[in-house]
């Protein structure tokens, strides 16, 4: 028999029991094949209709909000692109004293979620989301990571990778893209003892979905850091954005894992990892990198790859083995 | 169109009717178009969960194998290609929008 699809906050088996209803309405203008809405659909499917979101600035919410529009159909409210954190803190806190006073019942559950971007979070929103983890809020923040400030015309970010174009990395005589090394927003979730982070990706929809299910029982602040492919700010083409998310799985470039409660699990093993330069040569934005920076990204993303291993204490995510050639 | 003025306006800008963006046809930006075969779809339902846009509808159908369908919301889909480039048997035809 077919398995039958699951209510709000259900962990599920198959993507067969995510739930139909949407809770977001097409009509948007987000670009064609946006990766931003494979994630917070379904991560909204997750939730259920009983959730408030707080979304700071950023492409997710200027397309979804031209006023007298909104693709929302759960309680949504913009803020500043530097308190995602706060207002998601403050919404927790009124929730929790309204159903003191007798105002909300006492049982009832609300979800708050934060959708956030990479520049909204990382850099811009950083304090008020580390000021979040400290006081213990009960919230899901979710990082949607599209690596470079989007919604104004691609400007590099913390979050930005190695050799990535950006209109602030340009490519020309002396700069090659981005020189630095990103940093690694797990580790910054996880040393505020936060009970529950993981990362998720698209392509693997079970995975994020059951990530979120498990964020949103978290019994503090939890936190997902979703990788989220921007076919116009990464230069692929729009069909491709579900294989691009797949390949940065495959190469070891995005490791699906998860800290739960001081335990790392990596739910989605790579025992043979595909050589980073298969995920490079997917996207414009690196096109201009040289044999030497491809073998610097291998080397970042080997050393990042090993130190998930060690995390969990085993191989998780085995070597680069290259295609044999048929 | 003539915009209402500040006073007009609901307190604190906020849009009274949720998911009112469904109202807007964003079908326009195709140019081409996915084309579902229902002989060759064996309801794996990969373009429903893949689809950016949420517009891959899932039908119940009594008369069809497993009891459902999937259809293209024509009004919304922009045509991005992702359920066509997803679709594990092929079931899914890309085709040149005439207009
Ligand atoms: C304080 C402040 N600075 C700058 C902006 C302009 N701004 C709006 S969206 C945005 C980029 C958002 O980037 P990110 O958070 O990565 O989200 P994305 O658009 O990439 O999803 C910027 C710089 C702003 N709204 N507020
Ligand atoms: S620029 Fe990128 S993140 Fe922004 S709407 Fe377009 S595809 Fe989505
Ligand atoms: S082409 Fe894109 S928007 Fe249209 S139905 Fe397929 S996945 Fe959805
Ligand atoms: S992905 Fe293809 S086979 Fe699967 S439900 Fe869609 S059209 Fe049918
Ligand atoms: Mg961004």
């Amino acid at each position: 028999m077919a398995l039958k699809e699951v209510g709000p906050m259900e962990p599920i088996r198959t993507h067969m029991q995510i739930p139909r209803e949407e809770l977001i309405a097409p009509g948007h203008s987000a670009c064609q094949g946006c990766g931003h809405f494979i994630i917070v659909r379904h991560l909204l499917k997750a939730a259920g209709p009983n959730t408030i979101v707080v979304n700071p600035t950023g492409c997710l919410e200027v397309v979804t909000t031209v006023f007298p529009y909104s693709s929302w159909k759960v309680p949504w409210i913009h803020v500043a692109f530097e308190n995602g954190g706060s207002v998601a803190s403050g919404v927790e806190a009124a929730i929790k004293s309204l159903q003191k006073k007798g105002i909300l019942p006492k049982d009832e559950r609300i979800n708050v979620v934060v959708f956030a971007g990479d520049g909204g979070t990382v850099d811009i929103g950083f304090q008020s989301l580390s000021g979040m983890f400290e006081r213990r809020h009960k919230v899901v923040y979710v990082l949607l990571d599209n690596e470079a400030y989007m919604n104004t015309g691609i400007q590099r970010s913390g979050s930005t990778p190695y050799g990535a174009w950006t209109t602030t990395t340009p490519v020309g005589k002396r700069w090659k893209g981005e020189w630095r090394v990103r940093k690694d927003m797990m580790q910054i979730a996880v040393a505020h003892h936060v009970p529950y982070a993981a990362t998720i990706n698209p392509a693997y929809p079970v995975d994020m979905y059951n990530k979120m299910v498990k964020a949103l029982k978290a019994e503090g602040p939890a936190f997902l850091h979703a990788y989220s492919p921007c076919p116009t700010g990464w230069r692929f083409d729009p069909s491709l954005t579900v294989e691009v998310a797949r390949m940065a799985v495959l190469t070891g470039y995005w490791v699906l894992y998860e800290y739960d409660h001081g335990n790392y699990k990596v739910t989605v093993p790579v025992l043979k990892r595909k050589p980073v330069r298969e995920f490079v040569k997917m996207q414009g934005r690196f096109r201009h990198m040289t044999e030497e920076q491809i073998k610097k990204l291998q080397e970042i993303i080997d050393e990042q790859v090993e130190h998930i291993n060690k995390l969990v204490g085993k191989t998780v995510i085995g070597p680069v083995v290259e295609e044999q050639k048929k | 169109m003539t915009l209402p003025g500040w006073k007009e306006l609901p307190e604190g800008a906020v849009v009274r009717e949720p998911g009112n963006t469904v109202t807007i046809s964003t079908g326009e930006w195709r140019v081409f178009k996915p084309v579902i075969i229902d002989e060759k779809c064996t309801r794996c339902r990969l373009c429903w969960i893949y689809c950016p846009d949420g517009t891959i509808i899932e039908v119940d159908d009594p008369n069809a194998p497993l009891g459902k369908r999937y259809e293209v919301d024509y009004e919304h889909c922009k045509g991005c290609g992702i359920c066509w480039k997803e679709c594990p048997v092929n079931a899914i035809e890309w085709v040149p929008e005439e207009r």
